[in-house]
């Protein structure tokens, strides 16, 4: 089982133009990361208040959707969260060609 | 307005109580009717009034109050460890991470979300949803756009004393910053205590300067040097030119001496193409244009005096108001002075008397702007007085071009740097005019009005889009041009060359023209006796008084004359009509007469 999540963490990071992976927890402490500390921390501290605002936010519009996936498309690159109860999974891509 | 009324109470009657008592109802005026007022009224019917059914709205304006805002970072710092747990500890972390790895949550969480990941990583690996798809096509052609332009953005003097925006400079690369010079330049009317400094503003940022700087006096002019963008010359108001680094600070990194500098205000300051970098030369009101070495600022390296008879004599020097250099032709510059005349000067005589090469003289005052057109340098604008002329350096009598005379004083102009039939003029009424004389030749494309103080100075971004203008009492303006304005049509240059052309040739031949009778009269004038030639013009005098009085009174008499005429025939066709409106004005009245005796009934 656990065989599986590291295979699979894996491969996100092997795709084309992945630049980091991170799981972070509720409590905004990194898991699993593939850059360096005072990055991680602060992706983690910003990107989850950012997800909870985006959750409430759909919740409050229609209390039963919920948010599934969020992307943040900048000039550099795009971050892409997915939200879950206790974790968020976090890769940062970078997508032009 | 406000009434005030004071009335006095004893205090020990404060609080007393009123006794209210009953009384008896009093006739006080007794008004009865009075039928025979009714008479002097008339009955309406029908009556015209308007009758409005709509919602009654009022309007309100409101407006904020400015709040100030700061920009400030967050520092984020590792956290969220259980107590148990202490985060320097790396073994401590690790073993926390690796109970958390094998939580079962956890692993049904990551299996899931991973897989949602990958597919939204293998989009946008797949497709590329900015892709341009529309590259082929060009930009189409906006000539039908009427132009107009907008206000972006307002930047204030924040200093309580309000100076006048004298010269602004934007940045070289980018263009996101402005440099402003900020004085009074009423002549010894600059109040106590008015700040010398002059600001660089960050256009992300229209309410704080971004940069101070802060010179012993006044800066009249401010350039940024175009080769190293952090190096800017400062001309100031007694004479100095003094020069800034922005990596050092805002003090002053060189000035010149007091001694070898200029007597007057510095008006134009200009930065020269060399391979150094450090070069310039300044030029203002006493009537020299000093050459300057950043490098060494004691001293100038060359001085050039203003005099047109080219005897060197600096009392009768031209006191100069604006300065021209254009890097395409590094030898030679143009100097604008405040007698109205332009003089062009060659920078490699060997001479000094040399240096002065022509003038140009057609204006009735100062000079305050002066460029050669970008695209054609040949021509250039100058702007004074009440109008804005162009020149062609053939042409020495006379501008080519001009516009008519306007309402107010023209402060400064400036071409645009895209498009070669375009130019900019600031007015002392707070217009800002955009001329475009390919498009109209007698009035300006658009005209707007930016402030209510008089405009100063006005300086164009090198994409052409934005412009800064600044007023009297310190406010800059951003404006951005609608697109016509700001990118170059097809035949845009074509048009522009051929009518410089034209005016040109124009110019040439009415300049011919005039030579040809000048020598005409002085032949005429030579072939004459002396003595004939002093009688006759007390002779024309008289003749010519007595024959401007005959024609003026013979003009007033055949004027009465056709007056007369004219009451004459309206009288006439009158008489036989006269009756009939005899008749019906009298039954008019009986009418109303009626209508009064009815009306108390």
């Amino acid at each position: 089982m656990q065989a599986e999540v590291e295979e699979t963490l894996k491969r996100i990071q092997s795709h084309k133009g992945v630049m980091g992976t991170m799981v972070v927890n509720a409590e905004g402490i990194p898991i699993r990361t593939t850059l360096d500390n005072s990055t991680t921390v602060q992706y983690a501290g910003l990107l989850h208040q950012l997800t909870m605002k985006a959750k409430s936010t759909v919740r409050d519009i229609d209390p039963q959707n919920d948010l599934t996936f969020l992307r943040i498309r900048s000039k550099k690159h795009e971050i892409m969260v997915a939200p879950d109860k206790e974790y968020l999974l976090i890769v940062i891509q970078n997508p032009c060609e | 307005m406000e009434i005030v009324y004071v009335y006095v109470k004893k205090r020990s009657e404060f609080g007393k109580q009123c006794n209210f008592s009953d009384r008896q109802a009093e006739l006080n005026i007794n008004i009865p009717p009075n039928p025979e007022l009714a008479e002097q009224f008339v009955e309406r019917n029908p009556v015209d009034t308007g009758i409005q059914c709509s919602t009654s709205m009022s309007e309100h304006e409101v407006n904020t109050e400015r709040f100030e805002m700061e920009s400030r970072g967050i520092n984020h710092v590792e956290g969220g460890w259980p107590k148990d747990v202490n985060p320097l500890e790396l073994e401590q972390t690790i073993r926390f991470r690796k109970k958390v790895e094998k939580d079962e949550n956890y692993i049904n969480a990551i299996t899931q979300l991973g897989s949602i990941m990958e597919h939204c990583i293998k989009q946008n690996n797949a497709i590329d949803i900015y892709q341009e798809y529309f590259d082929d096509e060009d930009a189409v052609e906006v000539t039908d756009e009427a132009p107009s332009a907008k206000t972006i953005n307002v930047l204030r003097d924040p200093q309580e004393i309000k100076r006048s925006a004298t010269h602004l400079s934007w940045h070289p690369d980018g263009n996101r910053k402005l440099a402003v010079a900020y004085s009074c330049l009423n002549f010894q009317r600059a109040p106590e205590g008015m700040s010398h400094e002059s600001y660089i503003w960050d256009l992300e940022n229209p309410n704080k300067p971004e940069i101070v700087l802060k010179p012993s006096s006044p800066l009249v002019t401010l350039e940024y040097n175009p080769k190293d963008s952090h190096v800017l010359l400062g001309g100031c108001y007694n004479g100095q030119l003094a020069c800034w680094d922005t990596r050092k600070g805002s003090l002053v990194a060189e000035l010149s001496t007091i001694e070898f500098s200029h007597r007057d205000p510095v008006y134009g300051s200009i930065w020269l193409q060399s391979k150094t970098g450090t070069e310039c030369f300044s030029a203002s009101t006493d009537g020299q244009v000093m050459w300057w070495d950043i490098r060494k600022m004691s001293e100038p390296t060359e001085v050039v005096i203003l005099d047109i008879a080219r005897k060197e004599q600096l009392e009768n020097a031209l006191g100069a108001i604006s300065l021209e250099f254009e890097s395409t032709l590094p030898t030679k510059f143009m100097v604008g002075t405040e007698q109205g005349i332009v003089i062009s000067c060659n920078r490699k005589a060997k001479t000094s008397a040399e240096k002065i090469v022509c003038t140009f003289s057609g204006h009735h005052g100062p000079i305050y702007a002066l460029q050669r057109n970008p695209f054609y340098p040949k021509n250039f604008l100058t702007v004074g007085d009440w109008t804005a002329r162009i020149w062609s350096e053939d042409s020495r009598e006379s501008s080519i071009m001009w516009t008519k005379y306007h309402m107010a004083y023209l402060t400064d102009g400036a071409w645009s740097p895209v498009r070669p039939a375009v130019f900019f003029t600031t007015r002392m009424d707070g217009t800002l005019d955009i001329w475009d004389f390919v498009f109209k030749q007698c009035d300006p494309a658009l005209s707007l009005k930016v402030c209510d103080e008089a405009l100063f100075c006005l300086r164009v971004q090198d994409n052409g889009c934005f412009i800064a203008c600044g007023s009297q009492l310190g406010t800059t303006t951003l404006l951005e041009v609608s697109n016509g304005l700001c990118t170059l049509q097809k035949n845009d240059k074509n048009a522009a060359s051929l009518i410089f052309e034209r005016e040109t040739r124009r110019e040439k031949i009415l300049e011919a023209r005039h030579r040809e009778m000048r020598l005409k009269e002085k032949g005429k004038a030579e072939g004459r006796d002396d003595s004939l030639r002093e009688e006759e013009p007390t002779f024309h005098l008289e003749e010519l008084v007595t024959k401007a009085e005959d024609e003026f009174f013979n003009i007033i008499y055949s004027e009465l004359k056709k007056k007369e005429t004219e009451a004459m025939k309206k009288t006439k066709p009158k008489q036989p009509g006269l009756e009939a409106d005899e008749e019906v004005e009298g039954e008019d009245l009986g009418e109303e007469e009626g209508d009064g005796a009815q009306a108390p009934t």
